[in-house]
């Protein structure tokens, strides 16, 4: 047994309301450069739907991720090592541009600087690729909400696998929100395939990296992984990938993506797993059975055999005592009403989602019948083929069991919390039903449906023997008014800027940082750029000091 | 021994060599993150999957000839039994189909750079050099071939270009060898050693990064973090330390190592910059 620990995302998916706000935060701070316009770290596709970039689910096309041998051994779907070395000139499965889209402009020039004419001028579309006029055919989500759905959705990979009455119906039938990062998988096809070994997977906690110094540009990363979350820098012509905000994750704080959604939905924590027993697993002939394999991958914190393995492995107490506290293991590990996206890719992903149960509370409701009534619930899960077929086509490798029992799951909560807040008498049976207790149904509406900020992130700082390092690192998101502020006691002093004079270890310089950043009218450092709204593109007076008064103006 | 041909012959090579491997040295020192292949493939997919291969798999081959046709002494041939006509033919005959397959991938390749919008747009004054030293390289060269190899009595650059390299290499230039050679060849020579001059400036610098450790590495890579910020407690002086030495990966996998791919370009900070962190082969 070789404990490993690894940061990994819960998506609770009832909760989403599709607001992109995720993606937005997120593109602000990681993607919004020359050379990454048409990137998204974060992504919130409509299914069903295309996805993004277009299509990428369809493996026989793009041929991501692994695929098991009939030796039983796993090769990357794209090929042996020997293979991707020779397709290394042309890469046979590299999306291109237009299958995420063609990143755009507008001439707003045009609005303000058009002479007086008989029409209003028009501020019409440029492509950021060739400056060129632009007809704008395909966006991240263009099939938002369904949008255009009636011509797209029947290239939906998901339901191009189910039957075919489904085209038919589903568009009445259901629709929900898929956020989507990089999965930090525990077997990544990304770091498999890069030729350079740029990419690697961090010891401490999982994370999945590109190292920007030794990436060559071959490109193997961007087509390996089957979710499509490696990027290729059109500028700086290097990969570039979802970093699970690790300068946050260092510091305790969740990432930009779980700090401002909306619905409050993510979840974040460590799993505590064996990274001896990842392959094997990987490596079932039964995809029906990859997601078993797969918890069973995971260890339990509480035993006391995994920390003892874990401690001679040399890590820390608190990092222990973090994992056994992770919403992630309650969800995956104790309640099961988690489940990974497209297991059968085994690439062993590790950010979950909680399916929604709202298309089959709709269609009761709809019905004019009680949608909060555990049995109306249970038979409409029963009955709701469709819906059902295409989740266990995202998380299940088609099958409907288990996507079926954390359905129940959450149908069993939702009517047995029914009964305590209207004061009757909770109906322990509800709970049995789904085989839990009630206690345990409470504890778990607790985390799904109060999910308070400290139940929901529970993340470990880094080992930060040079503290003081950290503490400067003062979040810009952090001032007043910014996204990151106030926030629990729990979490470190640098979040609430009111506090900062904590005496230990705060050094002058990062006071008044924090001081100047609590203030939104002030620049953090008076006269400088801020390089977060940087483009890259001129004004690049204020990235230096001013010039000595003496020597003139340069 | 004129005064140009010294320069030509002489000082020009040792220029163009001083800057090939100190341009490549203060690059790697000063520019990793700028040391990349500069694909542009997802711009334009349809002509790159035909011209790029082409290009690239030609230019194998001619650079084998050219390594067997310098490097290889005519004495060595003949003692394994290949002789001077022997040799002609295969030189000829090699030389020609990876000539004619270089050249074709690389006229789709400058097709594609002048005609599709976005290619065009990125394409930088470096990138003009390097293809116009190039293309003239390749010009001359396969003038040169046509002829004096195929059309013309086969000139013997075996006796004279060949060991003039290699006096340059010993440092015991020896100028003579190269006047009288051809002035196809030595433009041929003179193009070539302007590219190498210009190589570590240029896109060209892919080339070095050949990931051939590829092969040897394991799939999963894993890297710490830097010594100072982990899961685990930085160890005081005096406990034992999991970070830096006495590496407790090698008794937890059975393949460990560090995944050095032998190029230049391996693992570049992970081996370099901080010797705490290590790779660890993940099965
Ligand atoms: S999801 Fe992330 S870790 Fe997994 S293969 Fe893709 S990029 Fe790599
Ligand atoms: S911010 Fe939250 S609710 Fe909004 S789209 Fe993103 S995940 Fe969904």
């Amino acid at each position: 047994m070789r404990v490993m620990a690894q940061m990994s995302m819960v998506m609770n998916l009832d909760k989403c309301i599709g607001c992109h706000t995720c993606s937005v935060t997120c593109k602000q701070v990681w993607t919004n450069r020359d050379g990454m316009e048409y990137v998204w770290f974060n992504n919130v596709e409509t299914r069903p739907g295309l996805g993004y970039p277009r299509g990428y689910e369809d493996q026989e096309k793009w041929k991501g991720g692994w695929e098991r041998t009939k030796r039983g051994r796993l090769k990357m779907r794209a090929g042996g090592r020997m293979s991707l070395l020779f397709r290394i000139f042309a890469n046979p499965n590299l999306p291109t541009i237009d299958d995420y889209y063609e990143p755009w402009t507008y001439d707003y020039d045009m609005l303000t600087k058009a002479p007086q004419t008989k029409n209003g001028p028009v501020a019409r579309p440029k492509s950021q690729l060739t400056g060129k006029d632009l007809d704008i055919q395909w966006s991240g989500n263009w099939d938002d909400n369904l949008g255009g759905s009636q011509e797209t959705a029947a290239d939906d990979p998901i339901l191009a696998h189910m039957s075919e009455h489904v085209k038919m119906e589903f568009e009445e039938t259901f629709m929900f929100y898929l956020p989507r990062i990089c999965e930090h998988c525990l077997n990544p096809t990304c770091v498999s395939a890069c030729p350079s070994g740029a990419m690697y997977k961090r010891e401490e906690d999982g994370i999945v990296l590109v190292d920007q110094d030794a990436c060559r540009g071959w490109r193997m990363c961007v087509s390996g992984c089957p979710y499509k979350k490696v990027y290729f820098n059109h500028k700086t012509n290097k990969a570039e990938k979802c970093t699970l905000c690790y300068p946050l994750i260092e510091q305790g704080k969740p990432t930009i993506c779980s700090e401002t959604c909306v619905g409050r939905l993510r979840y974040l924590g460590l799993m505590l797993y064996d990274a001896d027993a990842v392959l094997e697993a990987a490596s079932i002939e039964n995809e029906h059975e990859l997601l078993e394999a797969q918890r069973n991958v995971m260890l339990d914190p509480f035993d006391p055999a995994v920390i003892a393995a874990a401690k001679s492995e040399g890590m820390a107490d608190d990092w222990i005592e973090a994992a056994q506290k992770s919403p992630i293991y309650k969800l995956l590990s104790e309640y099961k009403v988690a489940l990974p996206l497209h297991p059968e890719y085994r690439t062993m992903p590790m950010v979950w989602y909680i399916p929604p149960l709202s298309p089959v509370v709709d269609v009761v409701s709809n019905t004019g019948n009680d949608g909060e009534d555990v049995r109306n619930l249970f038979a409409a899960i029963d009955k709701l083929r469709i819906p059902l077929e295409y989740l266990a086509g995202l998380f299940t490798a088609g099958d409907t069991a288990p996507v079926e029992q954390s359905l129940r799951k959450l149908a069993a909560m939702r009517s047995y919390m029914r009964d305590i807040n209207l004061g009757n008498e909770p109906d322990e049976s509800i709970a049995q039903a789904v085989g839990m207790t009630g206690t345990e149904i409470e504890a778990m509406y607790r985390l799904l449906a109060i999910a308070k900020y400290e139940d929901r992130y529970v993340i470990p700082k880094a080992h930060v023997e040079q503290a003081r390092d950290l503490e400067d690192l003062a979040c810009s998101l952090d001032g007043d008014g910014g996204p990151g502020m106030g926030g629990p006691e729990r979490s470190d002093r640098l979040r609430s800027p009111r506090k900062p004079a904590t005496p230990s270890g705060a050094t002058v310089a990062g006071f008044k940082a924090l001081k100047n950043m609590s203030d939104p009218t002030q620049p953090s450092t008076p006269g400088r750029l801020n390089l977060l709204n940087w483009d890259g593109r001129g004004g690049d007076s204020g990235l230096f000091p001013p010039a000595e008064p003496a020597g003139g103006s340069a | 021994m004129t005064v140009t041909e010294v320069l030509a012959w002489v000082a020009f090579p040792y220029i163009a060599a001083t800057s090939f491997f100190a341009g490549h040295i203060i690059r790697f020192r000063y520019d990793k993150y700028g040391w990349t292949s500069r694909s542009s493939q997802t711009y334009e997919n349809k002509l790159l999957a035909w011209g790029s291969p082409l290009f690239h798999y030609g230019i194998f081959g001619v650079f084998a000839g050219h390594a067997l046709g310098l490097f290889i002494p005519r004495e060595w041939t003949e003692a394994i039994g290949i002789d001077e006509h022997a040799y002609h033919l295969i030189a000829v005959w090699g030389g020609s189909i990876a000539t004619a397959v270089m050249i074709a991938g690389i006229i789709i390749l400058l097709i594609r750079r002048s005609t599709v919008g976005r290619v065009v747009r990125v394409t930088t004054t470096m990138d003009v050099v390097m293809y116009t030293l190039l293309v003239a390289t390749v010009v001359f060269g396969t003038a040169a071939l046509l002829k004096h190899q195929i059309f013309g009595e086969a000139f013997n650059y075996r006796g004279t270009i060949s060991p003039w390299l290699r006096s340059l290499m010993i440092f015991q230039p020896d100028v003579t060898l190269m006047t009288g050679v051809p002035l196809a060849f030595q433009l041929h020579v003179l193009t070539a050693v302007a590219l190498f001059l210009v190589w570590p400036y240029t896109r060209l610098v892919h080339v070095l990064s050949a990931p051939f450790g590829y092969l040897f590495r394991p799939y999963v890579v894993y890297r710490s973090r830097d010594a100072q910020r982990g899961a685990r407690k930085t160890p005081r002086g005096w406990e034992h330390s999991y970070t830096v030495e006495s590496d407790p990966a090698g008794s937890r996998s059975t393949d460990s190592g560090s995944m050095d791919s032998g190029s230049m370009d391996s693992g570049s900070t992970a081996s370099g910059s901080n010797p705490s962190e290590r790779e660890r082969a993940g099965r």
